[in-house]
């Protein structure tokens, strides 16, 4: 009987955390079956509260809030997801080189590496979409370039410690070859920080995004996602107050969402680890 | 000569109990002994025997990391050492029974200089001023044998050998003149010639301070040399006592004679075709 | 490739390690001309206390660590002038066991997977066997067969030196370096392990190059001994002869110092003052050695025989008591 097998259900925040996690997946994956109208459809009943037909009422130009909200949703995600996943591969490869290899290559590597991490976030996500132009893919690329070198660090630190572990000495007493040994005996002993650090940046994504949709260097229109909803929604804040709440209680629910996951995998790996 | 030593410590039924998470374990199942004062009894058997938990004990010190429920009764000098307030234990910390651990690295300070922590303990326990401390802390240096005392006093431990760090660790813990001296794997960590440079030292300190030994240990040969009386130690419990020229010559259980037909002589060649 | 009579199957020359400088430090001689043989199907002890270089010298002859000097050569080949495929395919003839079994086995391979890899890096069998072979290595080191598909948590400290040792011979190796292998075992679970490196050697003619601390284990394994101080070998002989006629006086702190499971030896052993003798000399002294030779002048090595095949560094003598 192992450890982790006895405290797996001990651990009450990664439970949590995976339920709303699996929420924000099914949003992701089913958004556009689930909302109840489409979230481009006008209608004449402006600014209107909640109704029987309209749960969150409808935005200035009448477009339903809850539909935006659940399409803006799987928009906002769906690049979150694949821009973290893009951000963790790359961070991985180049953590991975630079930690296992060492040397000249190492500090080169790190030192470019370095220049864009030096860069606050936010400003450095900017100037990229600025350059390059809003759109999805171009989001996708600019939140890649400015984690990456996060992961990077985050994966090299451990890296730098497994590889003089014994059973990586034994191994390669036996033959077996660096890449085998970096890939194999390495890497699976260095994933628990990476999960959390993974959680911890796509929390820190969906606020990058959002606001950088907020300034309008988002996916541009009619594509809704929660940053242009809120950027619009402040007009009519007294009129509608819902248009900007809905929003911003659903982008504090998706970061909280991987805040408590991170929590819950610190908490789950470090037991499990002793 | 007294026929009998006065029972310092007298130990019953002592009983510990590991708790980690929803997992009990008992670690030390119901022991009882004596040590008389200036009596030198070891502790023998392999790892997870319960030994070192046993001295914690009588320290009520828990292991790191781990919370102990402690039962039966240690009386020392009157006192039931599992029932006092913490506030008396601290008192005897250091003072009355002291404690000498494994590994001379990670017991010491880093960061200050071996005189400064001897002074520390000094201070803490005798209220000394800061020039008696520093006298008694160079006197000490020299009673466990480091050559320039008073120069040495001022060295950080990294500036020490192994066997030299133990003895700093040593003077640490013969400073306020403790009545029972506790020491635990002493030389284990240590290069075999200087193992036996501190086998002797603790036995001339013995001998010069009246202090009372107790020597947890795996290394027969160890225990050969230094302690009057034997309990050896299986899954908590002690399985035989006796004093140590008897039990290494007749030993009675099955699982002494087990382990001491295991230790390797060095007079005694293999059979190796 | 046929090996005369005459060819050890390990044959080390002047071996060398030096540890490069670090700031404010001067660089180390950790392992200073070491030069011994050995044979088929035999144990080399190499003892000697922390810092005296037996550990780096056995990572310098399998090629882990960079040596600065010398040579050694295993089956008449030189390893230190292979390529990096030709030191790989090397490697299944010399194998490394080393002392602590909770962490030279990687915590998240199966046994299966653990002992599957060496035969898979070196394709000594088929991939159908593969399962069969790891069988029957488990049945070797004494464990059952059924217990592969676990962890190395779930073994205690001797079954995972067990698999430990069943790893290094999945490739058939003739050659193994055990760095203390058993000093973090229990008594009893040592006197196992030795007993099971023992009747491994008889039944598959391995030959070990044993490193250790403790002369009492090293004098059931060896055959020849190798006495390290300050990297170097201070003095070499048949166990027999290094035991009963120790003739360099590091050889003879050791074996003093031995702790004796026998109280009224130990007793008096720890009663006598012994001196506190000094091992200084790190460089070699001008004039006559303690033979009576002068080394710096004739340009010959500090070495001198005592008996046959037992020989002694004139280095490293304490200097006479004035």
């Amino acid at each position: 009987m192992s450890e982790r097998q006895r405290l797996g259900g001990g651990n009450a925040m990664m439970s949590v955390g995976l339920l709303m996690l699996a929420s924000l997946v099914a949003i992701t994956l089913f958004g556009t079956l689930i909302a109840p109208y489409n979230p481009s459809e006008t209608s004449a009943d402006s600014l209107a509260g909640p109704t029987a037909a309209h749960w969150l009422g409808t935005d200035s130009i009448g477009r339903d809030l809850l539909s935006r909200l659940i399409v803006g949703g799987r928009t906002t995600l769906l690049i979150t997801f694949v821009a973290v996943t893009l951000a963790v591969c790359c961070g991985l490869v180049l953590g991975l080189f630079c930690g296992y290899v060492g040397g000249l290559a190492d500090q080169v590597v790190m030192r470019i590496l370095d220049v864009v991490f030096a860069f606050p976030v936010f400003l450095l996500a900017i100037a990229v979409v600025a350059a390059l132009g809003p759109s999805v893919p171009n989001l996708i690329l600019t939140i890649a370039i400015v984690y990456t070198p996060r992961l990077a660090r985050v994966v090299r630190g451990p890296v730098l410690s497994v590889k003089r572990w014994d059973h990586v000495e034994a191994a390669r007493s036996v033959g077996v070859s660096e890449f085998n040994i970096a890939t194999r005996h390495v890497l699976p002993l260095i994933v628990s920080p990476v999960l959390v650090e993974t959680s911890l940046t796509l929390a820190q994504t969906i606020f990058t995004i959002t606001a950088l949709s907020f300034l309008g260097l988002g996916p541009p229109p009619p594509d809704p996602n929660w940053g242009a909803m809120l950027s619009e929604a402040r007009q009519f804040m007294e009129l509608a107050p819902l248009a900007v709440i809905g929003p911003a209680a659903a982008i504090v629910f998706a970061t909280l969402t991987f805040i408590v996951l991170a929590n819950g995998l610190r908490e789950r790996l470090d037991v499990a680890s002793r | 000569m007294m026929s009998a030593p006065a029972a310092l410590l007298q130990v019953r039924g002592l009983t510990a109990q590991f708790n980690r998470g929803d997992v009990a374990s008992q670690v030390v199942k119901g022991i009882s002994f004596d040590i008389g004062a200036g009596e030198s009894v070891g502790f023998v058997g392999e790892s997870g025997c319960g030994k070192s938990v046993t001295a914690r004990a009588l320290m009520r010190l828990a292991p790191e990391g781990s919370s102990v429920a402690w039962g039966g009764t240690v009386l020392f000098k009157g006192q039931d050492l599992l029932k006092v307030e913490e506030r008396v234990m601290q008192d005897i910390r250091g003072r009355r029974i002291a404690m000498v651990f494994q590994d001379p690295m990670s017991s010491l300070n880093p960061v200050l200089t071996v005189g400064a922590q001897i002074e520390d303990i000094v201070r803490r326990h005798t209220g000394a001023s800061a020039s008696q401390a520093r006298k008694k802390s160079v006197e000490l240096l020299d009673l466990v044998g480091i050559r320039d005392a008073a120069r040495r006093a001022d060295d950080y431990p990294h500036q020490f050998s192994g066997g030299m760090r133990q003895r700093v660790l040593i003077a640490i813990a013969v400073s306020c003149q403790p009545d029972l001296l506790i020491a635990d794997e002493p030389t284990t960590a240590l290069d075999v010639t200087v193992q036996a440079q501190i086998l002797r030292l603790l036995m001339r300190l013995r001998r010069e301070l009246g202090m009372a030994l107790m020597l947890i240990t795996h290394d027969f040969g160890v225990i050969a040399g230094m302690v009057d009386r034997v309990h050896v130690m299986l899954d908590g419990s002690i399985v035989e006592t006796g004093t140590v020229d008897a039990l290494f010559a007749n030993p009675e259980q099955a699982y002494t004679q087990a382990l001491l037909a295991a230790v390797p002589r060095l007079d005694v060649a293999g059979k190796l075709a | 490739m046929t090996e005369s009579v005459q060819h050890p199957l390990l044959r080390v020359r002047d071996l060398s390690v030096t540890f490069p400088a670090r700031p404010g430090k001067a660089p180390v001689l950790a392992v200073d001309r070491v030069s011994f043989d050995i044979d088929r199907a035999q144990t080399l002890a190499l003892v000697g206390e922390s810092g005296s270089g037996k550990t780096t010298t056995g990572r310098a002859i399998l090629q882990l660590q960079a040596s600065s000097g010398g040579s050694v050569q295993l089956l008449g080949r030189e390893l230190g002038q292979l390529s990096r495929g030709g030191l790989r395919s090397m490697r299944r003839h010399m194998q490394f066991v080393l002392q602590n079994p909770y962490s030279s086995l990687h915590p998240r391979m199966t046994v299966a997977q653990t002992l599957a890899e060496p035969l898979r890096v070196h394709r000594c069998v088929p991939a159908e066997s593969v399962t069969a072979r790891v069988a029957e290595l488990m049945t070797l080191v004494g464990l059952d067969p059924a217990m592969v598909s676990r962890y190395p948590h779930e073994f205690s400290g001797g079954q995972r030196q067990r698999i430990v040792i069943a790893r290094a011979l999945a490739v058939s190796p003739d050659f193994v370096v055990c760095d203390e292998p058993v000093s973090a075992l229990d008594v009893s679970t040592q006197a196992q392990i030795v007993a099971l490196l023992k009747s491994l050697q008889n039944r598959l003619g391995l030959s070990y190059l044993f490193i250790a601390h403790d002369l009492a284990l090293v004098r059931q394994v060896a055959h020849r001994i190798a006495v390290m101080f300050a990297g170097q070998i201070v003095e070499m002989g048949a166990a027999d002869q290094v035991y009963g006629n120790p003739s360099h006086p590091y050889t003879r702190a050791l074996l003093d110092a031995v702790p004796v499971p026998d109280p009224v030896l130990q007793r008096k052993k720890l009663s006598e003052s012994a001196a506190d003798v000094q091992f200084h000399g790190l460089r070699p002294k001008a004039g006559p050695c303690v033979f009576g030779e002068d080394h710096a002048q004739s340009g010959t090595a500090c070495w001198h025989e005592v008996g046959a095949g037992h020989g002694v560094s004139c280095r490293f003598w304490p200097a006479p008591a004035a």
